[in-house]
């Protein structure tokens, strides 16, 4: 293989990941300094494009609500883990950054009298948590995509510059400051240096560790694994959200909208079995207990068909028209992956692995911060996270439906506008470090050149299905453990992993091999975590510590890597003093 | 016994071969339903790792894998194997460069979808902290075009399009009308503009393999028609 060109680019603001919280960020930053963001996709194939059931803002076009209801949704939604001057930022600016959207041209749905359409989501309340309101704005069940879209469209016409299909390979640092990305094209095959003033990650989750989930191929948490391995920390990795209702055997969403349009689950006797564990929401409490509430009803052997290991998901009873117009998406999914007509039947499901309620570390101001029990949080100079990739942290240790969107919208903006006044403020970019890139260069050539015996596929499958196994809605000690050890092996495996396509372009596995090396990392990361927390708090349940213990695990997780791969765990405490209001103190959650 | 199909897969790595050639695969049938897209990782996982296509999404919203699966475009991830004759003849979209196997160059198609100033044009601020109000009659009328992918599949089956490289195609005409039809957008000239020229909505002559291509059972040849309507309409 002859050598491969290294090409160096210049820009003030670079964004890494073109979902939701990239190009809103992308917007903000564009409009003061020169902004340029790379994806590994084109835009509008993002994840943020899947989002079903809408985002959730306190507009009160239905009825009467308020941010600060809201806000204490999310704080209970959270199991009390999550940083409450975030959230009270995030439900406060929730209005404006949905009404901004519109203005961008987002074809919300609407109500009679033209505003936009807002319906109910799990765990959202009026009057803290007396009954269910209607506050998640949606574009039928296609929010994400009419969201994205009309993004990328205004990115469009105020010319923000993209690098699609590169793929980040390396997190640059010198003299303490961020100074951009190493890339690879992966069209045409090559090296790029992204020499930038502020960087920011918004590479999006990490649930394609699970063998069962409802996520795109690409969310891998790349950019957690390029911080981990630049030396900075990422917080909460064990709470992985598990979605109730993925259509069984395939994993695929049905929103929560469902349920918020009427629709209601049942065991195999036919009981509307969430009454006994959520008496005043029912079907509508918080994604954690809900998938509990079902994990629990088919190891009891009340589960439906003869392997007694699925849910039904009944909406017929809302009447075809309603599920035409508002959920037009879940019945071709339905229909496409679970043959199920479901104006007429209900549809089977199960818990699957959804979303990512951890990530880089960052204050209110989706600066990166670093920090533990003693030393307060200081951000990292030139570096930025929002969204999925990152942990504010607004959903503490279970997050609320719809609320995902609220916070690559606000996060995004808030982080870009941040992030160009950073840029704006540095006379000159910090230099690149000696031989930058030099890690991220050896790791593709490695793979370019080398010939290794282990394939990527083998790995991943195990990787992924012991993860669910071991690592999954109930854990133990005893699973952990023995996660912590198949990890251990398969990380020795991978050493030896090598690639059948040694060229340049496209190369497909090269990409996936790499993001297979992402995930081991990163792994490693949720079950340390997971396994040093004895206790229960929101979506991390022990079997072996069923109680959420405030006393001694009322703080966040932090875990760094070594240059030999070795996890350490270090604890930060919640922020618990919002910005205007007084604080919500933890207390027992009931739905 | 695992049932299996055979895959008859295009390849081309234009640093290798001359010219493109097809390879046969089996795929097992592991379990029921599986789509086209499940067979190409298999493939690719279990096989042959040289293999390259694009995916994201693996449910029929983001565009990225519009392929020609026995002759007719589609998304791998939403085709179910079990209904497709064998052997399944998996090639790229059609009159698109090809980088390497089933990954075409969508440069020219996006080239078009921005040509007609794919976003909304306001000449009347909204109001200041509340959103712009719209009927949900006027809102329906976005039905049918905003849930567009850009996964090309219509565009790269229509004959003008492959016979004129200036027309500008069903996705990109489609989309115009998304904006055009939305009540909101104050930008209907100057797309109209752009739209009559020559390689604009002319060109359609109604042949409707985009329709019978589109995945998202969307209509452009109706969105073509409305162009014209409003484009007649508008010289007067
Ligand atoms: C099926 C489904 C439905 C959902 N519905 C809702 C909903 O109704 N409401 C809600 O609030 N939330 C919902 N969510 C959650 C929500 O959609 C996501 O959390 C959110 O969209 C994440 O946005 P993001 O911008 O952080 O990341 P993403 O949209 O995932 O974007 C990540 C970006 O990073 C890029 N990237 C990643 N790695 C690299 C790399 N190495 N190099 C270069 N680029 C890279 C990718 O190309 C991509 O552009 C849903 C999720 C799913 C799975
Ligand atoms: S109807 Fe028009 S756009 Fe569609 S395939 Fe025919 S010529 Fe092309
Ligand atoms: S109109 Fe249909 S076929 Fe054409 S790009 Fe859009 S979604 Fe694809
Ligand atoms: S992978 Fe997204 S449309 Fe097929």
């Amino acid at each position: 293989m002859g050598d491969i060109p290294v090409t160096v680019h210049k820009h003030d603001a670079l964004i890494v990941g073109a979902g939701g919280a990239g190009l809103r960020a992308a917007l903000e930053a564009s409009k003061s300094v020169n902004t340029a963001v790379i994806s590994q996709v084109f835009p509008t194939r993002s994840h943020t494009v899947a989002a079903q059931g809408g985002v959730a803002a306190s507009l009160s076009n239905v009825e009467p609500d308020d941010w600060v209801w809201h806000m204490f949704d999310t704080i209970k939604g959270s199991d009390y883990l999550g940083d409450q001057d975030a959230i009270e930022l995030m439900c406060r600016m929730a209005p404006e950054v949905v009404i901004e959207l519109e203005h961008m041209g987002m074809p919300f749905s609407r109500l009679q009298d033209g505003k936009i359409f807002q319906r109910r989501f799990g765990g959202h309340t009026k009057n803290f948590g007396k009954e269910a309101i209607c506050r998640t704005c949606a574009a039928a069940d296609r929010t994400g995509h009419a969201m994205l879209h009309t993004l990328y469209e205004q990115c469009v016409k105020n010319h923000v510059i993209f690098y699609n299909e590169f793929f980040a390979l390396e997190l640059l640092m010198n003299e303490g400051h961020v100074v951009g990305v190493l890339a690879w094209d992966i069209a045409n095959g090559g090296f790029h240096i992204f020499h930038a003033k502020a960087t920011l990650f918004a590479t999006g989750g990490y649930i394609r560790v699970y063998k069962t989930n409802s996520n795109a191929h690409i969310n891998t948490g790349d950019g957690l694994s390029l911080s981990l391995r630049a030396g900075l920390p990422v917080e909460d990795l064990e709470f992985v959200q598990f979605h109730p209702t993925g259509i069984y055997g395939v994993g695929n969403l049905i929103t929560e909208g469902v349920r918020g349009e009427g629709g209601y689950l049942l065991n195999k006797d036919g009981e509307r079995f969430m009454k006994r564990y959520a008496p005043t929401v029912w079907d509508l409490a918080s994604r954690d207990v809900v998938s509990r509430a079902m994990a629990e009803e088919m190891r009891q052997g009340r589960g439906c068909g003869p392997k007694g290991d699925y849910i039904l998901l009944k909406l017929d009873h809302i009447g075809a028209d309603l599920i035409h117009e508002r959920l037009p998406g879940i019945w071709e999914l339905a229909y496409v992956f679970a043959h199920v007509d479901c104006t007429k039947e209900p549809i089977p499901v199960t818990p699957t692995a959804h979303y990512s309620m951890g990530g880089i570390p960052t204050n209110r101001f989706a600066e990166v911060v670093l920090g533990n029990m003693e030393k307060p949080e200081e951000p990292v100079k030139g570096f930025y996270a929002a969204g999925e990739a990152a942990c504010a942290s607004v959903h503490g240790a279970n997050r609320l439906g719809s609320n995902s969107l609220l916070d690559i919208m606000v996060f995004g903006k808030v982080g870009g506008k941040r992030m160009a006044e950073f840029a704006a403020s540095l006379p000159e970019h910090v230099p690149l470090p000696e031989n930058p890139g030099r890690k991220g260069i050896e790791e593709v050539k490695n793979l370019l050149n080398g010939n290794g015996p282990e394939r990527m596929g083998a790995i991943w499958d195990e990787l992924k299905e012991t993860m669910e196994f071991n690592c999954g809605v109930f854990r133990t000690e005893e699973t952990l453990t023995t996660q912590r050890g198949i990890l251990k092996k398969l990380c020795e495996r991978f050493k030896k992993v090598g690639i059948a396509d040694k060229g340049l372009a496209f190369n497909l596995d090269l990409i996936e091999t790499l993001e297979l090396g992402h995930m081991l990392d990163f792994s490693k990361a949720i079950v340390e975590g997971a396994l040093a927390r004895q206790e229960s708090r929101g979506a991390h349940y022990r079997d072996d510590y069923p109680n959420r213990d405030d006393v001694n695990w009322h703080k966040h997780t932090l875990a760094t890597m070594d240059e030999d791969g070795t996890i350490y765990l270090d604890y930060k405490p919640v922020r618990m003093k919002p910005l205007t209001v007084p604080t919500f103190e933890p207390k027992e959650r009931v739905y | 016994m695992v049932k299996t199909v055979t895959f008859s897969v295009f390849r081309y790595d234009p640093e290798k071969d001359t010219r493109p050639y097809y390879k046969d695969y089996r795929v097992e049938l592991r379990r029921p339903g599986m789509m086209v897209l499940d067979g190409l990782n298999q493939i690719r996982w279990e096989q042959d790792g040289t293999l390259a296509f694009r995916r994201s999404c693996r449910e029929g919203v983001c565009g990225s894998d519009g392929l020609n699966i026995n002759g007719v475009n589609m998304l791998a991830c939403i085709t179910h194997i079990e209904e497709l004759k064998e052997p399944i003849v998996v090639q790229p979209l059609p009159s698109m460069p090809v980088i390497k196997d089933l990954v075409v160059d969508f440069t020219d198609f996006y080239a078009k979808y921005y040509l007609v100033k794919p976003y909304l044009i306001t000449k009347t601020p909204p109001p200041s902290d509340r959103e712009r109000l719209q009927s949900p009659e006027d809102r329906k009328k976005l039905d049918g075009l905003y849930e567009c992918i850009l996964c090309a599949c219509c565009s790269t089956s229509c004959p003008s399009f492959w016979a004129d490289p200036n027309y500008l195609g069903p996705a990109a005409l489609l989309k115009a009308w998304r904006f055009i039809a939305d009540t909101r957008d104050e930008g209907a000239d100057e797309r109209l503009e752009i739209i009559n020229d020559r390689d604009g909505a002319w060109r359609c002559h109604t042949i409707l393999n985009c329709v019978e291509a589109c995945p998202k059972q969307l209509n452009p040849t109706e969105a073509i028609a409305e162009l014209k309507k409003a484009i007649i309409h508008r010289k007067f």
